[in-house]
């Protein structure tokens, strides 16, 4: 645990993390920190990276060099315990990935009963708050094919939120939703962070990145190539991210 | 040419043929459910990282499925004696039929198991769940949902390829059939007789795997979709 951290220590940290995939240079010397509270949004083209970082930090991709340190966890270390790193970060990804075998309920208690060993009573408890958290209380009992893709994404943070995590990790969570869908997940986590939850979000949403993240990094060709805070996307230095905010990106 | 068949003469010999029936469905009980623990055992090991146990599952899983069953059911039979071993024609045949069916229940369930898409064991690995929580709760259960129907239609065809167990004398229902009907030189009426019950075991053990479906698969029971 981690809770004597002083106040500036970063809750994840990435120093000049590689890494290849095969011949393919995917990050190449990425380096940035997030701090408690914080929102970072990971913006850049297809190829860019972004997601590869972002996994980097939940270890679904082992790093070549450089190092990653997230709540007090050496992720790059090959001895790093998976388990506790796990319990500390939650992970949403783009294609929801609830348990269709399971209930609502079921996906969210799952986690807590099994790897904290909370009692059910209290797991279902659980499972009620952050499913009204997301707005989705009246589906407790439904199965996931019987949610519409918003919901589910919603049912997917909820099941995330149940293990308390310390940072959560948005991977392009609305590209597989249309635009009404879209903005019933970005309210879940525009709440989220005014709860003051940190968190890294790699998005396609330039209109949400600039209206909720307090930081962006631009990603290009594997490097941070620009970062700073939200303005960076009206007023961008280099011509990358000009071209790349430039070509319709910025929906407002 | 005329057909006259005696019925009577051979259902007198009720009570053998349903011993035997009876042992039939004991003889694939049992086989049942030790062929689907260890066939589920060998789908596991062929998916191991270590190739020493994913070849000698690959092998075994290959050696049963390329050979007559008969014939694997003689090489328990003999391997066993010669061994010196000696146990009862009803262990022997569980045993040969284990073997036998675990390694289909292998490939079906290894079918099962490349089912599971990786983003699902992501998410489970993403919550932090152990290794053997991962395969419990979101590659087993599922998988075996997903290939249940396959699953359960070798396992009845287990129960009916079982007849060759009578060429190691185990008493089962072809068994008893050969015996009757060299009493009772009614050939036909007998055998029309087994055919009868053999259609009435299948007709039982689906009934059984559709009731265990229920249980086992709540979402398949209320919402009746495939997984």
């Amino acid at each position: 645990m981690q809770q004597n951290t002083p106040f500036s220590q970063p809750i994840v940290s990435l120093r000049d993390v590689q890494k290849s995939f095969g011949p393919l240079r995917v990050l190449d010397g990425v380096s940035f920190a997030v701090e408690r509270g914080e929102v970072l949004a990971l913006i850049g083209r297809s190829g860019s990276g972004k997601s590869t970082a972002l996994r980097c930090i939940d270890r679904f991709e082992k790093v070549d060099g450089g190092e990653i340190v997230v709540c007090g966890h050496r992720v790059d270390r090959p001895d790093v315990d998976l388990r506790a790193l796990r319990q500390d970060v939650g992970i949403v990804f783009q294609s929801y990935n609830l348990f269709p075998h399971l209930t609502i309920e079921q996906n969210i208690t799952l986690a807590p009963c099994a790897v904290k060993g909370i009692a059910k009573s209290r797991a279902k408890d659980l499972a009620r708050k952050v499913l009204a958290q997301v707005g989705l209380e009246e589906k407790l009992h439904a199965y996931p094919e019987q949610l519409s893709g918003g919901q589910q994404q919603r049912a997917a943070i909820a099941r995330s939120l149940a293990m308390q995590p310390k940072v959560m990790l948005f991977d392009e969570v609305t590209s597989a939703l249309d635009p009404e869908l879209t903005a019933e997940v970005l309210k879940v986590i525009e709440q989220l962070a005014a709860d003051g939850m940190t968190m890294v979000m790699v998005t396609h949403e330039m209109g949400f990145a600039k209206g909720i993240a307090d930081r962006i990094v631009f990603m290009h060709r594997g490097k941070v190539h620009e970062t700073g805070p939200a303005s960076i996307l009206t007023s961008p230095t280099t011509p990358e991210l000009t071209q790349f905010v430039g070509t319709g990106n910025l929906k407002s | 040419m005329s057909l006259q068949l005696d019925f009577p003469a051979v259902l007198e010999r009720w009570p053998n043929f349903l011993g035997g029936a009876a042992l039939t469905l004991e003889l694939a009980a049992f086989a049942t459910v030790f062929g689907a623990l260890f066939g589920t055992l060998a789908a596991v090991g062929r998916g191991s990282r270590n190739s020493l146990i994913a070849s000698a599952c690959k092998v075994y899983v290959e050696a049963i499925r390329n050979t007559p069953l008969l014939v694997q059911i003689f090489l328990v039979y003999f391997g066993l004696a010669s061994l010196g071993l000696k146990f009862s024609a009803f262990t022997v045949a569980v045993a040969a039929l284990t073997i036998n069916v675990g390694a289909y229940t292998a490939e079906i369930m290894r079918a099962g198991f490349e089912a599971i898409p990786r983003g699902q064991i992501e998410a489970a690995e993403g919550l932090a769940l152990s290794r053997l929580q991962v395969y419990w709760h979101i590659i087993l259960l599922p998988a075996i949902e997903k290939v249940y129907p396959a699953l359960t239609s070798q396992f009845v065809l287990l129960m009916l390829a079982s007849s060759v167990c009578s060429q190691i004398s185990a008493e089962e229902l072809t068994a008893v059939a050969n015996y009757i009907q060299s009493d009772t030189y009614r050939a036909f009426e007998t055998y029309i007789i087994v055919a009868v019950l053999y259609v009435i075991l299948s007709l039982v053990m689906r009934a059984g795997f559709w009731g265990l479906g229920l249980v086992l698969f709540p979402r398949r029971r209320q919402l009746g979709t495939p997984l």
